[in-house]
């Protein structure tokens, strides 16, 4: 008996040492399976950042601005009928000429007027309607500047080359002039965050997409949640366990796995087609969102359930509780926290789906910031699609600036999952 | 209260010792044809009581509940065969027998908790107070309401102590302002004993409790609903000693309004808290009589063997 246990404790002492470099091992493969991850993010992190952090600024010439009567052909600074139809462009390219008189011919004339923003007269005409007494009187303002002249600024601080892209070579030394003057800055880019789609990217902004977003979001978790809900209790606790229970939840598993861009063209088929719903209103985006949603919620709504204890029900029960009571006072609240995270896994998957939004239309040019679930209206990814699709240099860093706000949103929306579920979950 | 324990515990160590003593004597020729059937033919060996009939007496002068030739099956498969059986009014039974046996399942037909289980089919009579609780017509909220249970896991809600209590009164309408409801908690938690330990933190969750609290917890939540019988399915087998005297006493108070039914793996605690013992093997009553027959002086070879330890 001895010499046996003598001979046990030698074996496994012999193969010990063996054990040891293989569990070793096992966790370095774990430790650099998550270092492999994080480094990834950090790299899409370091990229997307370095290159959307210059759209948050935008670049502004000094100009001194003369509100001449007659240039603007305005006796009246209230009256918004002549507001409208003064002639703003007049005054930029006075104020600009004078700044450059050396620049004569037609053509270097007209170089010089493209450094500055087509938007640039809107602004004009606002801030003369705002104050009127500026009519008559010389101003030195901040004007918006081009893309072009953006994009070379704001790469002055860069490293490497300047990128000078279409900007000739008379128009970087004026704008080096400029610079030499401190007549040239860039400041915080709001029009960035308060506007919608533009085809001048120093116009174009976010805010019209994000809106967008919003609202057929809103739509989709309005629509899918309590329908998701029901369908899963009803499901778990309700449905006889047979064949045809069986194919559902079969069904339910697959539709999980259909490629989004099929509920597109079933969304593009029923709501649109059949039931004659407008295009590229988030209400149809919505719907479209909702179907593709709905699996994910009703089998993590089920999971939940599932995970709620027998003993809770047979205790509700035991004391006389209906089935609905046992439902809504007992597993519901005890199975919330699962629904909802997997309902905002399912929300923040139809925040970055771009697929089935395009066959409904919500990859359409929108200008107006929509004001409601029927106004056409963009998504943030199809707006990231957009301008990641654009030739201006400009709309790079806007791109990246996008996808930053894109993320903004899911890590507000992961944040605010996490934050339910601390607060709804108890312990038994 | 503590002497009616010790009284209690006293006796039935004296009975025990007892009947393990007159067995010794008794059992000691039938030895050879006893041991070798339940204990080695096991589940086969059922084949040949099915015939008989309960031996002992299983009716009593003044049921408040009765159960004619129960058969459950789950499935295909039969778990219970013919039982028939009286719960007196205001009497302590216990069910006792190895698992398997068929006594929790019995329990659970008496307020329809086999309900839940889809693949479970009931068939005979079972009446509460001469009304079949299995008629269609019946409906099952208001009979759970009449006839309570305490599980074998103490399953509080995960809510405060106050809730737990209260949960039965406000979902069955039984109280109309908040005073009332509060004299209810008051008076259930006192009842189950726990008055005294929880009646400053009545906020706070009734799963922070400890083990033998939670029981009586949940037998306060139960008796809160005022209901005329009350089920326990083994109520102790998770609790130490201390805590088990404590739910047995409890159970003899409550056995002066209630009628009680308990399942139970302890012959000393069936010995200790019931008036009468049922026994059961592989799905069939095998015997019922007073509790101190029963454990003195088995009527069956099986019970026999079953108390005495030589299976189950």
């Amino acid at each position: 008996m001895n010499k046996a246990t003598q001979r046990t404790i030698d074996i496994v002492e012999k193969n010990l040492s063996k054990r040891y470099r293989a569990e070793k091992r096992f966790r370095l493969y774990g430790l650099m399976s998550i270092g492999f991850g994080l480094l990834c993010l950090v790299v899409l992190f370091t990229d997307i950042i370095s290159k959307g952090l210059p759209a948050f600024k935008q670049t502004r010439i000094l100009l001194p601005i003369e509100f001449n009567r007659d240039d603007l052909g305005i006796s009246d600074a209230t009256d918004p009928e002549q507001l409208r139809a003064g002639n703003y462009e007049a005054i930029l390219r006075n104020a600009i000429r004078g700044k450059f008189p050396d620049a004569k011919s037609r053509r270097d004339k007209r170089a010089l007027s493209a450094m500055l923003s087509n938007a640039a007269s809107f602004h004009l005409q606002d801030t003369l309607a705002e104050n009127p007494d500026l009519l008559g009187e010389t101003v030195s303002t901040w004007i918006l500047a081009d893309d072009d002249v953006d994009v070379y600024v704001k790469s002055l601080d860069g490293f490497g080359e300047p990128f000078t892209g279409r900007l000739s070579e008379q128009q970087i030394g004026w704008v080096q002039t400029l610079i030499d003057d401190e007549a040239i800055r860039t400041q915080f880019n709001t029009t960035f965050f308060t506007a919608s789609a533009s085809r001048e990217p120093e116009q174009a902004g976010i805010l019209g997409a994000a809106l967008g977003s919003l609202f057929t979001l809103v739509v989709t978790l309005l629509l899918s949640f309590p329908i998701g809900v029901a369908a899963a209790i009803y499901l778990e606790e309700y449905a006889p366990k047979n064949k045809f229970t069986e194919l559902i939840e079969v069904n339910i598993n697959n539709l999980a796995a259909v490629p989004s861009i099929i509920f597109g063209l079933l969304g593009l088929a029923i709501f649109i087609n059949m039931f004659g719903l407008t295009r590229s209103v988030p209400l149809v985006g919505g719907l479209v969102l909702t179907l593709m949603t709905l699996p994910t919620i009703i089998i993590s709504s089920r999971a939940a359930i599932k995970s709620v204890p027998p003993s809770i029900r047979e205790a509700a029960l035991g004391v006389g509780a209906s089935k609905m009571q046992m439902i809504l006072h007992h597993v519901l609240p005890l199975a919330m926290p699962g629904m909802l995270t997997g309902t905002i896994i399912g929300m923040a998957q139809a925040l970055g789906e771009t697929a089935p939004l395009l066959m409904i239309g919500m990859v359409a040019f929108i200008v107006d910031l929509p004001a409601g679930i029927t106004d056409p209206a963009t998504v943030l990814p199809v707006q990231i699609f957009l301008w990641a699709d654009s030739p201006e240099r400009a709309f790079v860093e806007r791109t990246s600036a996008a996808i930053m706000v894109l993320l903004a949103f899911l890590i507000f929306m992961n944040t605010l999952a996490v934050w339910l579920r601390k607060r709804l979950e108890r312990r038994w | 209260m503590d002497i009616v324990t010790e009284e209690r515990i006293e006796k039935s160590k004296a009975t025990t010792a007892e009947s393990a003593v007159s067995l010794k004597k008794e059992s000691n020729p039938m030895d050879s044809t006893v041991e070798s059937k339940p204990a080695e033919n096991g589940p086969a060996g059922v084949e040949q009581y099915l015939g008989q009939e309960t031996i002992g007496t299983p009716y009593c002068d003044n049921p408040k509940m009765t159960a004619r030739n129960v058969k459950v099956y789950y499935g295909e498969k039969q778990v219970m065969h013919d039982v028939s059986l009286d719960i007196g009014e205001h009497e302590v039974i216990a069910m006792i027998g190895p698992s398997g046996c068929g006594k929790s399942t019995f329990l659970r037909c008496l307020n329809r908790m086999n309900d839940t289980i889809d693949t479970c089919r009931i068939e005979g009579d079972i009446s509460l107070d001469g009304q079949n609780i299995y008629d269609p017509k019946l409906d099952v909220v208001p009979l759970r309401a009449r006839v309570g249970m305490v599980f074998q896991k103490p399953n509080p809600f995960p809510k405060s102590i106050y809730d737990n209590v209260a949960y039965g009164p406000r979902i069955h309408g039984l109280v109309n302002h908040r005073a009332e409801l509060d004299e209810v908690v008051e008076t259930s938690l006192k009842r189950a004993g726990l008055w005294n330990e929880v009646k400053d933190r009545l906020d706070q969750p009734g799963t922070g409790l400890s083990g033998g609290q939670q029981q009586r917890l949940c037998i306060a939540r139960t008796i809160a609903v005022s209901p005329e019988v009350i089920l326990m399915d083994e109520p102790c087998s998770a609790l130490d000693p201390i805590a088990t005297a404590k739910i047995e006493e409890l159970i003899a108070e409550l056995s002066e309004n209630y009628t009680i039914a308990i399942v139970t793996h302890s012959m000393q605690q069936a010995a200790r808290v019931s008036h009468r013992t049922a026994y059961f093997h592989l799905g069939k009553l095998i015997e019922a009589n007073k509790t101190e027959l029963v454990f003195t002086n088995p009527q069956h070879e099986m019970t026999e063997a079953y108390i005495t330890g030589r299976f189950g």
